[in-house]
């Protein structure tokens, strides 16, 4: 028997904070891959605490929801979750994007937990921001004449979280797909406030590397770009700022393809997963702008 | 019971049975089968057959606890053992409660446990406040996963972000859930109640009192262990009790401190201070770097005591119960924005500022 628990953020305060999480889960669990799968969140139930005694496998997969390593992957996941010895040089992630796997016993379970790294580091996820900007944009082809920025919280209380928008930066803008690919951020240089002023390219694409959409990518960002003067109004996509065209994409965490990325994480540690990844590819073809 | 049952009755009969009064001995000179009515041995295979099917009760009824719910040692199966009384009644009695239907409640949860084809156990899950409305009354539900969009909304539509909070919404039934699902839906209404409770009836329940958890606090919540006791037990007693929270509270301030607040009567443990207490921590303990001070204010008797009503109205929660017209309950809207209108002014309350200091 084995198990994945996905494990994220949550909120007291927003429904919508788990619901990425839930669906990327059905989805896995749709393709019969784990015989059990669960969500455990740092603010709501099952808590990071109690989430290993809530599944009956002996082999537990414990997969991030989180845009990048740091506090809650490095500290707090580990700690809340009991792994004896967890030590973050286990990871063998000296750059901040390469956290793989390592695996523990938990403390109050009779369980082997594999801890695997986020998913926001993880190569796949390059392809899961293409997929987004795909999907806001209606276009399986999108990228000729495109440019394309990767909106990051900054280093507020983490600098790898800037690592990893500059990876996928850089991997994307490698890819030659987008005729410009730029990093911009919330609370540091340069700016998303900015974000027309560093494309020549008419058309922008702009996908925040956050796990759900929330008050910062449904109010701050949309209103900081200058899409709307009032979020309550919402914003069109795309939107015209100062002569370009904004395709603003929302959380690339509830981009379905997502959940492929959870399936690769855990496979990588060493679960089974059988066909599971063609299956959730097949799930999530590109949708259409506006959905 | 069924021929399917029967065959795996002859087949485990080589290893020995006893479940629930049935006892199937095996000493190689042929077979037993006892029930607390019946008692045979030396039996032909034959014979066997026809003993197990003059008995369909208890063999169904060991089919369905080792082959359908998979033996014990796991919680799910704990659970569902209790929600039929599976140790206080025997197996005819059992199965004629289970004929008319075996009611449990769980939290805010009724659970009634009734018998299908050939002794499998159905389950109907719902709202305790539901109980007796037919079914087609209730938006109906198959699949244990949208449990958690219920337990999403209390009936104003407003979120829960604490799952036992007595607030879970009506008006919705699983008419027909077998074991496995049941235990699964329920996880979804309350996350890990089922575990922490097979825990503690094993007597092995891990709590992990308020000091501990708060020493383990990092980031904005490492000042939460500045709470001091007197300030955790009023925090226990406004956050903790069964009209905030269904979970039975079994942490202290630490093993040897217990709290004055009371624990709760549910059938399921809280082993630790919950992620919400510890953000509500966080601010209780802001607000206790605050010293206190004298003011003094004018108001009538009536107007002091409506002021400690509408308190009472917030704290209880009963503010949109009150009428709109109800003049004579002080947390009455008028009856508070007259209060406001008369006694309050630029200084609020009393027209008494706050930092007198800063007005001369």
């Amino acid at each position: 028997m084995q198990a994945l628990v996905i494990v994220a953020h949550g909120s007291h305060l927003n429904p919508d904070s788990s619901t990425p999480t839930y669906d990327h889960a059905d989805a896995i669990r749709a393709t019969g891959a784990f015989d059990e799968v669960r969500e455990a969140f740092w603010k709501e139930e099952p808590s990071f605490r109690e989430a290993l005694r809530t599944v009956e496998a002996e082999e537990v997969y414990v997969v991030p929801l989180f845009v990048s390593e740091g506090y809650f992957t490095e500290q707090v996941i580990p700690r809340e979750m009991r792994l004896e010895d967890w030590d973050v040089s286990d990871w063998d992630s000296e750059d901040g994007v390469s956290a793989s796997s390592a695996t523990y016993r938990a403390s109050d379970v009779e369980k082997t937990i594999h801890y695997c790294g986020p998913v926001g580091t993880h190569e796949v996820m390059s392809d899961v921001i293409v997929r987004r900007a795909e999907s806001v944009t209606g276009d399986p082809e999108v990228g000729a004449g495109f440019g394309l920025a990767i909106v990051g919280h900054g280093t507020e209380r983490n600098e790898n979280s800037a690592k990893a928008i500059h990876y996928h930066t850089e991997r994307i803008r490698e890819m030659g797909r987008f005729d410009e690919v730029e990093a911009v951020f919330m609370d540091e240089e340069p700016e998303v406030d900015d974000v027309t002023e560093f494309f020549s390219a008419r058309d922008i694409v702009v996908v925040p590397l956050f796990i759900a959409d929330g008050f910062h990518t449904q109010e701050d960002i949309p209103e900081d770009m200058g899409l709307t003067d009032d979020f309550r109004e919402g914003y069109p996509v795309p939107g015209e700022v100062d002569g370009h065209r904004i395709w603003y994409a929302g959380a690339v965490g509830t981009e379905s393809l997502m959940a492929d990325v959870v399936l690769e994480r855990a496979a990588e540690a060493g679960a089974e997963i059988g066909d599971a990844r063609s299956r959730i590819e097949e799930r999530s073809a590109p949708s259409v702008a506006g959905e | 019971m069924n021929d399917a049952q029967v065959e795996a009755l002859v087949e485990a009969a080589e290893e020995g049975v006893e479940t629930d009064g049935l006892r199937v001995p095996h000493d190689g000179t042929g077979y037993g089968f006892e029930t607390p009515e019946v008692s045979h041995e030396g039996l032909s295979e034959a014979e066997f057959r026809t003993a197990a099917e003059e008995s369909p009760w208890f063999v169904s009824n060991w089919h369905y606890w080792t082959h359908v719910v998979g033996g014990p040692g796991s919680a799910r199966y704990a659970f569902l053992r209790w929600v039929e009384g599976a140790d206080d009644h025997d197996v005819p009695e059992r199965y004629e409660a289970l004929s008319a239907g075996t009611d449990r409640e769980w939290g805010q949860l009724s659970i009634t446990a009734t018998l299908g084809e050939d002794g499998l156990r159905r389950y109907d899950l719902r709202h305790e406040a539901d109980t007796g409305v037919p079914e087609d009354e209730l938006e109906g539900y198959v699949d244990p996963l949208d449990a958690r969009r219920i337990a999403t909304y209390d009936d104003e539509g407003r979120y829960r972000p604490l799952s036992t909070a007595p607030t879970l919404r009506t008006g919705w039934v699983y008419p027909d859930l077998e074991g496995a699902a049941l235990v699964e839906a329920v996880e979804f209404l309350y996350p890990a109640t089922v575990e922490n409770w097979h825990r503690e009836r094993r007597g092995e329940l891990d709590i992990t009192h308020f000091r501990e958890t708060a020493e383990r606090q990092t980031g904005i919540y490492s000042i939460v262990d500045q709470l001091t006791v007197e300030e955790l037990d009023a925090a226990a007693e406004a956050c903790c009790v069964d009209s905030q929270c269904l979970k039975r509270r079994m942490w202290d301030e630490d093993e040897e401190t217990p709290l004055d607040a009371p624990r709760g009567e549910e059938a399921f443990p809280c082993r630790e201070p919950c992620s919400l207490l510890v953000t509500a921590a966080r601010k209780f303990v802001t607000l206790g770097r605050e010293e206190t001070r004298s003011y003094e204010f004018e108001l009538t008797p009536t107007e002091k005591e409506q002021v400690e009503e509408i308190i009472d109205a917030v704290a209880e929660g009963r503010v949109g119960a009150i009428r709109e017209a109800d003049l004579n309950d002080g947390a009455n809207r008028y009856r508070a924005r007259y209060l406001r209108a008369l006694r309050g002014g630029e200084h609020g309350l009393s027209n008494t500022p706050t930092y007198p200091e800063d007005h001369g």
